[in-house]
């Protein structure tokens, strides 16, 4: 484990760069790209509540995107209400239809949960696809507003977008850190760990996952929304299966069930397919033969692997002290 | 009464696993279940204990009637159990594996974690408290900060029986409390039962170790096919006709181990 020390130093230096960065380095695409990651990221914090934490594997997750996004969008657009309202209707229907689908999908088990949330994520799409006269069907939603003025602070330019996408995902970081070091992750880790052991110490198992799966839902809520005013179009796209499954391979790169993990995954995932842009279709070639190599040696991703290389240490330690130990209550006896 | 069965029965399809078993247990008193494998002992606990439905019958405790209670509300009631396979977290400390044992006196939710209000604060130092002190009543001071997966298999059995009193329990049902484990440290983990006794625990435990079982249990259990055989104190048990013919005589069933 590294100490807590050099911990708090890393973050701090990561947070001074990303703060940094616009006034060092304004480069359009590079801002434009790193804002994009931050939205992303945030919806993966949000699935690595329900997948990472308690062990759920959600298949349901761009739907949920997805209505953050139309609920920001419709609510700007045709309902004309102010941005940062709709935003917090936006987030707060995801939730509630997070904890709708929750009540019945987490009544079923592994593949089963995965089936069934997989279905929820292609219903939301038939909705948002079909119901052309609400969403505007195949030809999407166009003219959705960016942030409105808080006070003195716009959000016309690109550096300003930058800030408010960092401010949000720093924000859910913090929530998620929270979380997992509270008595409440606790209980996520330890339905993960065994539900009939769980069950046993007085656990309420659907309790708990509801309430990670709403939250789940409210992340990919925000990070939907944020992504609708920052595009500032949507179309039924962002609700198909194969974002969930770029969602999931942002997870599974950085690690599962770890704090670093969403926003070290995403940065590198979708880094490195855009500076494979150059090869086209042909790109995924590289891409995919990496993603499964990774997934097979290093199953806990890039932050559970280096988490990994450390305990390993301390357990060394652990067991050079045990035979120390050992040696001396020996000698004692003999003594 | 303390605590009671009266004439449970669980069905799996036709098969009767447990067949109108009626029990009783004093507070603070030892009691074995026994019986060949497939006797229906770990049905019987997981009856006890909520994880499966009964099909007849009425389970009481504490003058609670329990017997449609979920998990987790007979464990707030006061029933620990620990599991035959140790159902414990490896990546973990020990100390961690311990803490979320009294998670089910707390209250602490979603607000109190993200505003780390004095309630999550004042119930995460009782949770290690808690801990620790169940730690120390299975001698496992030593080890606290030790990663499970270093533990010896016995430590990984005094470990789930931490967990089980981090849950404050009046009752404790063990499954083969001492399977794997070697006969000297078999005694180390039958002065623990002791111990737990005596301090006013009431302890059910399955086990095959008769030795060590007709020294400790106050009140041995026998089933065989689902069905109660015998039931007394130890030196009857030895003497029973049904159990000496369910063990050794006419049918074949696998003989319990004798050391």
């Amino acid at each position: 484990m590294l100490n807590v020390l050099s911990k708090r130093v890393l973050l701090i230096i990561v947070a001074l760069a990303a703060v940094l960065f616009p006034l060092v380095f304004p480069n359009m695409y590079v801002l434009q790209l790193l804002t994009l990651v931050f939205i992303w990221s945030i919806a993966v914090y949000g699935y690595n509540i329900i997948s990472g934490y308690v062990g759920y594997l959600s298949l349901a997750h761009a739907g949920f995107f997805a209505i953050g996004a139309y609920g920001l969008g419709l609510l700007t657009t045709k309902a004309g209400f102010s941005y940062w309202l709709s935003l917090l209707l936006a987030v707060l229907i995801t939730s509630i239809a997070g904890a709708l689908v929750g009540v019945i999908a987490l009544r079923t088990k592994s593949h089963f949960f995965a089936i069934y949330t997989m279905c929820v994520g292609v219903i939301v799409y038939l909705l948002i696809d079909k119901w052309d006269s609400l969403t505007g069907g195949v030809r999407g939603l166009i003219g959705i507003p960016a942030p409105g003025n808080l006070g003195p602070i716009t959000f016309d330019t690109l550096t300003s977008q930058y800030y408010l996408a960092l401010f949000f995902l720093t924000f859910t970081i913090f929530l998620c850190y929270r979380i997992v070091h509270s008595l409440l992750g606790r209980t996520f880790i330890a339905i993960r760990n065994s539900e009939e052991l769980a069950k046993t110490i007085g656990i309420s198992i659907m309790k708990n996952q509801l309430l990670a799966f709403t939250l789940s839902a409210l992340f990919a809520g925000l990070s939907g929304a944020l992504y609708a005013s920052f595009i500032r179009f949507i179309g039924p796209q962002i609700s198909a299966i194969t974002v969930t499954f770029e969602m999931l391979m942002y997870l599974l790169v950085g690690g599962i069930g770890t704090l670093a993990g969403p926003i070290v995954g995403t940065l590198i995932v979708i880094s490195l397919t855009q500076s494979l842009q150059f090869l086209e279709e042909y790109r995924m070639l590289i891409f995919g033969p990496v993603v499964v190599l990774l997934v097979l040696y290093y199953p806990r991703g890039i932050t559970g692997s280096i988490n990994g290389y450390f305990q390993k240490k301390k357990q060394q330690r652990v067991k050079v002290a045990n035979e120390e130990h050992d040696v001396k209550r020996k000698v004692g006896e003999a003594g | 009464m303390f605590f009671s069965t009266e004439g449970i029965t669980k069905r799996f399809g036709g098969l009767a696993a447990v067949e109108d078993v009626s029990v009783s247990v004093e507070k603070g008193t030892i009691t074995a279940i026994i019986g060949p494998n497939g006797a229906g002992k770990s049905t019987f606990f997981n009856l006890i204990s909520g994880i499966h439905p009964l099909s007849s019958g009425k389970i009481l405790f504490k003058d609670h009637d329990i017997t449609k209670m979920p998990p987790q509300q007979i464990a707030r009631l006061g029933i620990g159990r620990t599991f035959q396979t140790t159902n414990l977290f490896e990546q973990s400390t020990v100390l961690d594996n311990v803490l979320i044992g009294h998670r089910l006196r707390t209250k602490s939710g979603i607000w109190d974690a993200i505003f780390r209000t004095k309630r999550e604060k004042e119930e995460e130092k009782r949770s290690y408290q808690k801990a620790l002190e169940a730690l120390e009543f299975v001698e496992m001071m030593h080890v606290v900060e030790h990663p499970v997966s270093l533990i010896s298999q016995e430590e990984k059995k005094r470990l789930a029986f931490a967990l089980a009193l981090a849950t404050d329990p009046e009752m404790v049902l063990l499954d083969e409390p001492a399977a794997g484990v070697n006969p000297d440290e078999t005694d180390g983990l039958a002065y623990l039962m002791r111990k737990m006794a005596d301090h006013g625990i009431t302890v059910c435990l399955i086990e095959h170790k008769m030795p060590m079982i007709m020294s400790l249990a106050d009140q041995i259990v026998v089933l065989n096919h689902g069905k109660k055989i015998a039931e007394g104190r130890p030196e009857e048990i030895r003497q029973n006709e049904a159990v000496i013919q369910a063990y050794l005589g006419g049918e074949a069933h696998a003989p319990v181990k004798q050391y």
